[in-house]
């Protein structure tokens, strides 16, 4: 085992001691860059706002690295206490929250405006492979209920503010580390039924008009084509009409006359699709699979369970940040505000994602001395 | 002890469960990963088609350009219908700035009404901020000044030009030239139904009258475009294809300014319709219904108010008297009658006839009356046309029979739409057995055919048909097809407009035209001619025929005193004419209302008109 590390290891001797992954550096590289070209694109050729990216690109790359100086197991030691503090503030936000677009997301600190939900997709997945990792594999039942509930309490207060597309996935990073830690497929088949049988609940009780209006709109785009619909439809038109090779770079129709809602932000896909064609899709699928299984492949050769839990929930959130997102802009899911990973113009969203890549380098790079303490 | 020992033994297991369910979130990784791409390859390759076309729909609008409309002018080329620039004052929003400020300042220069601000305002709140919107339509030149020196103060304000229709003869021309008027409802259904309404997406009139709207396919002109590509708020981004509106045909017509005026001036106040016409190819020269009006009061849209003083004016003038005015036409189809009866050897040349002053059916003791109360006297085919007597022509119409002059009369186009180049146009009526049974279901009486003899009770012609029957009359039975355009021509090329003539009359003895023609000479050449006192001593020769027609019945026995009988019931007074009488280039009619006798009102008209003709030389250039 030692020889075969011994290569990598060698090469990425000097990196290692940044504790840096180069492939998954070089992946995110890769998709950062051409989330820029993109991105250049999308904002209209604008310098402000690609200025304005690169600096939070920067921020965010800082911010992977110093994570991944820290050793799992300190990160394993605060997963617990951020979980709290985390929850504290999903709470702070419901009582004195600031409100924008709608819903109550924000917390003003005075020098910025944050969203607890983004810790949260830090925290649920820490927390919960922390309590799961406690006993060993697989987890017994208690310790699956007492983990559902840890997913399902800042689940329910993030979909009360509202924002339901955030829920679902802080829920469900939460629920792949119990999926990952060997749930048994009977749980798995019985909690599959009963969420079926919630989605009614769901519908009637716990989702807004706008949520609703949201759903039946991707059932049928075509019936409100000037409403809500106009968003997928043009979207779609962006995509098709890229064809194979597509109509080159600034060269989108659909995105450059602003036909593209969102163009920049949760829509900058179909400009890809639009200017680069099925090909420029294929080549960003691929940096996203390699990506996704650099993530995997890290996880699976992590030395403890809090380690490969947190590295493969991480891994598989950001798999369906990239799934929901390409799915909802081509008309597959339903319009749900996500952004497309390290591609999308955002910060906040960028910053998270590249914490939860800097906790992945730490899994992968501080296993030696992991096992040489063992 | 026991805790070291168990998670030693799970190391191994624990690492299989997990990378087991690695492999299962690869798997279920890849999978969706190909539902994504099956999807693209869908929309991309399976579907490119479609939304490639969409979204050029998206991109591409196609800005319609209209075409600027054919002019028309009379046939020395003075322009009767022109396209004159009208100016309005427009505002794009965006590039203004503050909208009160700016409304502030146009108020200082020029004179805004309240309800145009508002009007405006309303559109800057529905329109795009980057659209012209207009504050005020058609300013006079003096506006036009003031906002031109003052618009370098004035970013974002324009003074637009439009060219918009004018008629600068005013109500001269309008029975012939019509006019054009805003789009309606019916004018879109009416294009639809003939495949033309693409081509007036940029328009925003249409001829509704006259010649503006039966030469309207001419006179438009194909509607050019511009394939724009836009944004999502539909501006213009930048011309991708440009193509020029075609201009439509000018039309130069047959009809001349000044004899036009001439026909306007002699018929000043009386009610009326002249139409003088060439009888060698029917080009009208003349064609004029009075009173008439201004056409350019419909272009821009009627007011009511002014609609309604034409619609309901005592004196009609909306009616076009030269083509709908439906008159007896007395004693002028004389000449056709005679022709007939000479035809159907019913009366030879030199059959004569007494005339007491009356004449009476057998078993009836009904007298009808001649117009000179006591008679003519002794009268062949030339006095009874020349002096146009009644007795003569109540004879030979008994004798000919209702049948064989309705037969005939219809040859030379009475009862029949002459099918001039306007639409406004009434067939008139020349009646028969079928058509008494029609109409009032009862058979024909010979007391009927008396008083038809002289073209009375229920033969009634319009101006129009009586001159085209001159044309028949002098061209031996050739009858042309009445037209006032010329000329249809475009910069490039031009027709001319040449109906064909077609044998209308066939007679068995040629020499019956002349006598004819004989007669109708002598109605003005002879002394004791109905229209000898209106042609004296005129510089060219001519042929002619009177008509005075009863607008009312006038009791058995009762004398006709003009003074005593309500205007509108007075006399009409009626003339044709032709002239020169040797080889003949002008045919006309005379028809005016309640103004007494043919010989006495009419045909003075017809001598001025004939006067304007020969000294301005209107048909010198052929």
């Amino acid at each position: 085992m030692n020889s075969t590390m011994a290569n990598p290891a060698q090469r990425s001797g000097k990196l290692a001691a940044f504790h840096i992954d180069l492939p998954l550096l070089l992946g995110l590289l890769t998709l950062l860059s051409f989330g820029l070209v993109i991105l250049y694109s999308a904002t209209g050729q604008s310098e402000t706002m690609m200025k304005a990216q690169i600096f939070r690109l920067g921020l965010a790359l800082a911010v992977m690295v110093g994570i991944a100086q820290l050793n799992p197991q300190t990160i394993r030691r605060w997963a617990l206490a951020l979980f709290s503090l985390g929850l504290l503030m999903l709470v702070a936000v419901l009582l004195f929250g600031y409100v924008g677009k709608g819903a109550q997301r924000w917390l003003d600190l005075g020098f910025m405006k944050f969203q607890p939900s983004e810790i949260m997709k830090l925290a649920v997945p820490l927390a919960v492979a922390w309590f799961i990792a406690a006993d060993n594999l697989p987890p017994k039942i208690w310790r699956l209920i007492i983990g559902f509930l840890m997913c399902a309490a800042p689940t329910l207060l993030i979909a009360k503010q509202p924002d339901l597309g955030t829920a679902l996935l802080i829920a469900m990073s939460g629920v792949f580390v119990l999926f990952m830690a060997g749930m048994s497929w009977r749980l798995i088949s019985v909690i599959a039924l009963l969420v079926s049988a919630f989605a009614p609940v769901m519908w009637f009780f716990l989702m807004r008009d706008y949520q609703q209006q949201r759903v039946l709109t991707f059932l049928n785009p075509e019936t409100d084509p000037l409403g809500s619909g106009y968003h997928i439809i043009q979207s779609k038109i962006a995509i098709g009409s890229g064809g194979i090779d597509g109509k080159g770079w600034l060269q989108g129709t659909q995105s450059q006359l602003e036909f593209l809602p969102e163009r920049h932000t949760d829509f900058i896909f179909s400009v890809l699709s639009e200017e680069f064609g099925l090909i420029g899709v294929m080549l960003l699928l691929a940096i996203y699979l390699f990506i996704i299984g650099r993530g995997l492949l890290i996880a699976s050769r992590a030395q403890d369970n809090f380690s490969r839990l947190v590295a493969a929930s991480f891994t598989l959130t950001f798999f369906v940040y990239v799934f929901v997102n390409i799915g909802m802009v081509s008309g597959l899911l339903p319009v749900v505000g996500v952004p497309l990973p390290l591609v999308s113009y955002g910060g906040t969203s960028m910053v998270t994602l590249m914490a939860a890549f800097g906790v992945l380098m730490s899994v992968s790079t501080h296993k030696r001395m992991l096992a040489n303490a063992l | 002890m026991l805790k070291k020992r168990i998670p030693m033994q799970d190391i191994a297991a624990e690492t299989r469960l997990f990378n087991s369910r690695s492999v299962v979130a690869m798997l279920v990784v890849c999978v969706l990963f190909s539902v994504i791409l099956f999807n693209m390859y869908n929309l991309q390759v399976r579907s490119y088609q479609d939304y490639q076309i969409r979204s050029e729909g998206n991109r591409i609008k196609v800005l319609p350009m209209a075409p600027n409309r054919g002019l028309i002018s009379d046939r020395n080329g003075i322009l009767l219908a022109e396209n004159r620039p009208v100016f309005s004052l427009e505002l794009v929003p965006e590039q203004t700035g503050d909208i009160n400020n700016i409304l502030l300042k146009l108020a200082e220069l020029i004179e805004i009404t309240a309800e145009q601000q508002a009007d405006f305002l309303q559109q800057v709140r529905q329109q795009r901020r980057f659209n012209s919107i207009a504050l005020k339509e058609r300013l006079n030149e003096e506006e036009v000044a003031i906002i031109s020196v003052n618009l370098h103060r004035m970013p974002g304000v324009t003074v637009e030009a439009r060219l918009s229709r004018h008629y600068p003869f005013a109500d001269l021309f309008t029975h012939a030239l019509g006019y054009i008027g805003k789009i309606n409802t019916d004018d879109l259904r009416r294009l639809d139904e003939q495949g033309r309404i693409a081509n007036y997406a940029a328009s925003r009139e249409i001829g509704k009258l006259g010649l503006e709207r039966y030469y309207e396919e001419q006179l438009h002109g194909t509607m050019g475009f511009q394939e724009v590509e836009v944004n999502n708020r539909g501006r213009v981004i930048r011309v991708l294809r440009s193509v020029p509106a075609q201009s439509g045909k000018n039309i130069r017509l047959s009809l001349d300014v000044g004899l036009q005026l001439t026909a306007q001036q002699t018929l000043q106040q009386k009610r009326g319709a002249i139409v003088a016409m060439d009888p060698r190819d029917g080009a009208v020269l003349a064609f004029y219904s009075n009173p008439s009006y201004d056409p350019n009061l419909f272009v821009h849209g009627i007011s009511s108010s002014n609609y309604n003083a034409l619609l309901n004016s005592p004196d009609r003038p909306l009616i076009n008297r030269a083509t709908q005015g439906i008159y007896p036409p007395a004693s002028t189809i004389k000449p056709h009658l005679a022709l007939l009866g000479l035809e159907t050897n019913t009366v030879q040349p030199g059959t004569r006839v007494w005339d007491p002053g009356y004449f009476t059916l057998p078993n009836s003791d009904h007298r009808f009356r001649d117009w000179r109360r006591n008679g003519h006297g002794w009268v062949d085919v030339y006095s009874a046309v020349a002096e146009s007597c009644d007795i003569y022509f109540y004879e030979l119409g008994i004798k000919l029979g209702i049948d064989r002059i309705s037969d005939y009369m219809h040859k030379f186009g009475f009862g029949e739409r002459t099918g001039i180049d306007i639409h406004e146009e009434a067939s008139a009526n020349m009646p028969s057995r079928g058509w008494k049974r029609a109409r009032f279901n009862q058979p024909w009486y010979p007391g009927d055919t008396v008083p038809l003899s002289i073209g009375q009770s229920f033969w009634t012609a319009t101006p129009l048909q009586l001159a085209l029957s001159t044309a028949v009359i002098v061209n031996k039975g050739l009858m042309p097809t009445p037209h006032m355009a010329a000329e249809l021509s475009t910069d490039y090329s031009s027709e001319l407009v040449e109906p064909a003539l077609r044998r209308s009359v066939e007679v068995v003895d040629e020499k019956n035209w002349l006598i004819v023609a004989d007669t109708m000479v002598r109605t003005v050449a002879t002394l004791k001619g109905t229209a000898h006192t209106a042609f004296k001593k005129t510089p060219y020769s001519s042929g002619g025929k009177t008509g005075t027609a009863q607008v009312v019945a006038i009791a058995q026995d009762a004398k006709y005193d003009a003074e005593s009988l309500d205007e509108r019931h007075r006399d009409n007074a009626m003339y044709i004419g032709y002239a020169p009488a040797e080889n003949p280039t002008i045919v006309f009619s005379v028809a005016v209302e309640n103004t007494g006798g043919g010989g006495s009102t009419a045909a003075p008209i017809g001598r001025q008109l004939l006067d304007y003709y020969f000294s301005a030389g209107v048909n010198a250039n052929e």
